[in-house]
């Protein structure tokens, strides 16, 4: 169990502390408490979100690189972020829609699928990050001490920014069918915070787990695909029997992805009892999580 | 003024052997469940392994520490507990201060990135905050000498160039107390002197530092008190002039060989002492040049010995066996036997290594020594400028790019 005592000075706030330079005479007087304390782990749920936000400075930077480096070592860089949604969205549109004749509430096919690929391509990329982040970082995790969570903390925020850009692509879209945005858009963030509660929940376990298990990650690809047919991405969750329809929002994107829909061009009807089936679940796996996760935070350096 | 900043008790660390070595599959568990179900669900048997062992410690406000003891002997170990990396199997801790570990020069560097941005995020990383970084911008470039390329890729550096910007990071934390691991074993030895005089300057503000090296004149040079590490356990502790004198005669001569466990011996003859004989240096265990290099083992003979077989190996730090090689049918009259190898050039990665040696006769062992103190290798790298792309062997190489059809000829 590490811990810090609730009133001495934090890490991140190091600056603040006294600071001692060469040019200085001394350190400053040692600690009338322990800083923290040290022992083999023991218990159900030690997290200290204090201390995860002493480290908000680190969290920060980690998402700060993540951009940079996948704009710097893409030649479109931005762009990506638009052309994958984009392109996705022709294919549904073209053989969902022309030749399959999907019913869409209504609405433009383009328009239909894009309003769900923006949460899905957000959720699979977030979620294929946070699963590697702890192997990518083995270097630093072997090295350094921070709250581990960190780092699956940060792998699903940094995925938000590409979320923001193709949203640009989503209004000119918009306005080539000359759909006006409903009142509902104000909710978009309760939906979008789910979809970063969702990704986060399933990318603890599965970073953990990847770390012990270095094949997690070949079955991504398979999981992502599974999963995005059993989210209304292609269709609508109308189109599931009402008899089925509880099961079906046991997956939490389908809350997500009706959400972003309703909540984006107003049509459809509001998620109501799927939304609420999607949040609990959503709470179930976080909270599973985070358990699961420290967990394994007091092994993953030896292991990893 | 003395008042207690870190207290151990008991810290034991256990691992599983073989755990650090492969990576579970998924794969390897379901085949294991199909062939046998019920195994599934019972802890693989595996060999427990100490590497750290009801190590006590108390240290005050302001100490250099040193600790000693060869590879595997739980240095790391021990510095990887108090910084929490990882977690003690057995008892406990307690630390009174902020708290920088600097076990690597560089952790996080990412090549794509500038050195500007290196500096924030490594700073980021190893516990700084964006306004320090700030703060202490200019006299990090300056200490790290690399201004003209601040706004370059990491990936342009030379190593060198990127171990100075990476320590230039670590000298400016400016935590209660520092934990540090073997990083002055890197680079070449000017840097290192230069590291070596801001670990002075560092101590001398008042913090606290516990220092693991295996070149005894810096640990003489910074600490005051050293603690001895052998086989996971406190083997001595105390004033750096006594236990560092014990410490090198235990491990060069005959009769202090209490600590080496696994030497046995029938008193016919031992290994006393190796160093580098060519070229000469104050430090006879640190290979500064590249080139050749001839390395001196001593054999004290008590009883002569009759067609000898002696065997030689060089080991790097996981103990991965490099080299070897074998002479026979070998007279050895009583008295000492200097041994000489001498190498065109010594091609590896910096760091450390150890040197095994033994001898037998026609009745088996007489004699098997891992030479103390291990060898460092602190030549320049001539390898890849990012790390993970660095083997062990350093060799100096040339690229000639050629287009078949013209004679042209770049020289790289």
């Amino acid at each position: 169990m590490t811990e810090k005592s609730e009133d001495m000075p934090q890490v991140a706030t190091v600056d603040s502390a006294p600071s001692v330079g060469a040019s200085l005479p001394a350190s400053a007087p040692p600690l009338q408490q322990p800083f923290y304390r040290i022992a083999p782990p023991e218990g159900f749920l030690d997290l200290n979100l204090r201390e995860v936000w002493d480290y908000k400075g680190l969290l920060y930077f980690l998402v700060w690189r993540d951009i940079k480096i996948r704009y710097k070592q893409t030649a479109i860089g931005a762009a990506w972020a638009i052309i994958q949604p984009f392109m996705t969205m022709v294919v549904f549109s073209l053989f969902f829609g022309k030749l399959a004749r999907m019913p869409s509430e209504g609405l433009p096919y383009p328009i239909f699928y894009y309003t769900a690929l923006l949460p899905w391509t957000y959720f699979s990329g977030a979620l294929q990050n946070a699963t590697n982040t702890i192997v990518e970082n083995q270097r630093v995790v072997t090295k350094v001490y921070f709250p581990r969570v960190i780092l699956p903390l940060s792998a699903v925020l940094s995925g938000l920014l590409d979320l923001g850009i193709s949203f640009l692509m989503f209004i000119v879209l918009m306005l080539y069918y000359r759909i006006h945005f409903a009142w509902t858009i104000l909710l978009l963030p309760s939906f979008l915070l789910l979809a970063v509660a969702t990704a986060l929940g399933v990318g603890l376990w599965l970073s953990a787990l990847n770390a012990i298990y270095r094949d997690v990650r070949y079955v991504m690809p398979f999981l992502l695909q599974l999963w995005m047919f059993a989210s209304p991405v292609a269709y609508p969750s109308s189109l599931v029997p009402e008899r089925w329809r509880w099961l079906f929002g046991l997956n939490p994107m389908t809350g997500v992805i009706e959400g972003f829909r309703w909540a984006l061009t107003g049509h459809g009807k509001p998620p109501g009892g799927l939304l609420l089936a999607s949040m609990g679940i959503a709470a179930v796996i976080f909270c599973a999580g985070l358990v699961y996760f420290q967990k394994m935070e007091t092994t993953i350096a030896d292991v990893v | 003024m003395s008042s207690t900043v870190i207290r151990a008790e008991g810290l034991g660390k256990q691992y599983r052997v073989g755990e650090r070595e492969g990576y579970l599959a998924l794969r390897d568990i379901l085949m294991r469940a199909l062939r046998s179900p019920l195994k599934v669900f019972r802890p693989a048997q595996s060999e427990l392994m100490w590497a750290l062992r009801d190590v006590s410690l108390q240290v005050e406000h302001g100490e250099v520490i040193g600790i000693i003891g060869r590879n595997g002997s739980g240095k790391t170990t021990l510095l990887k507990i108090l910084s929490r990396i990882t977690r003690p199997t057995t008892g406990s801790a307690e630390v009174y201060g902020s708290v920088r570990t600097l076990l690597e020069v560089g952790t996080g560097f990412h090549p794509e990135l500038t050195g500007r941005e290196n500096m924030y995020l490594s700073g980021a990383i190893l516990g700084m905050s964006r306004r320090e970084i700030e703060r202490k911008f200019d006299t990090i470039v300056a200490f790290s000498g690399v201004e003209r390329f601040i706004d370059t890729p990491l990936k342009h550096y030379s190593t060198g160039m990127q171990m100075r910007l990476a320590f230039a990071v670590a000298a400016h934390l400016e935590p209660d107390i520092l934990l540090v691991d073997e990083v002055l074993a890197v680079g070449d030895l000017e840097f290192q002197k230069k590291c070596l005089g801001k670990m002075e300057e560092v101590s001398g503000s008042g913090r606290t530092i516990l220092f693991v090296s295996h070149q005894m004149n810096q640990i003489r040079r910074l600490c005051k008190r050293v603690l001895w590490l052998e086989g996971g356990e406190i083997y001595k502790s105390g004033p750096t002039a006594a236990v560092l004198g014990e410490y090198e005669s235990a491990m060069t001569t005959p009769n202090g060989n209490a600590v080496r466990r696994a030497r046995q011996v029938n008193a016919k003859a031992r290994f006393v002492r190796w160093r580098i004989v060519e070229p000469a240096s104050k430090q006879e265990n640190v290979v500064a040049v590249s080139g050749s290099i001839t390395v001196q083992f001593s054999l004290e003979v008590y009883t002569s010995v009759q067609r000898g077989h002696h065997g030689i190996a060089l080991f790097d730090n996981d103990g991965q066996l490099l080299w070897g090689r074998a002479a026979e049918n070998l007279d050895l009259p009583i008295g000492v036997t200097e041994l000489a190898y001498s190498f065109p050039m010594m091609p590896l990665r910096p760091g450390v290594y150890t040197w095994r040696v033994t001898l037998y006769d026609e009745n088996g062992l007489v004699d098997r020594w891992d030479g103390v103190p291990e060898m460092i290798i602190a030549t320049e790298n001539y390898q890849h400028s990012r790390d993970e792309w660095c083997g062990i062997l350093n060799v100096p190489s040339r690229l000639d790019v050629r287009q078949s059809d013209s004679h042209r000829v770049n020289r790289l």
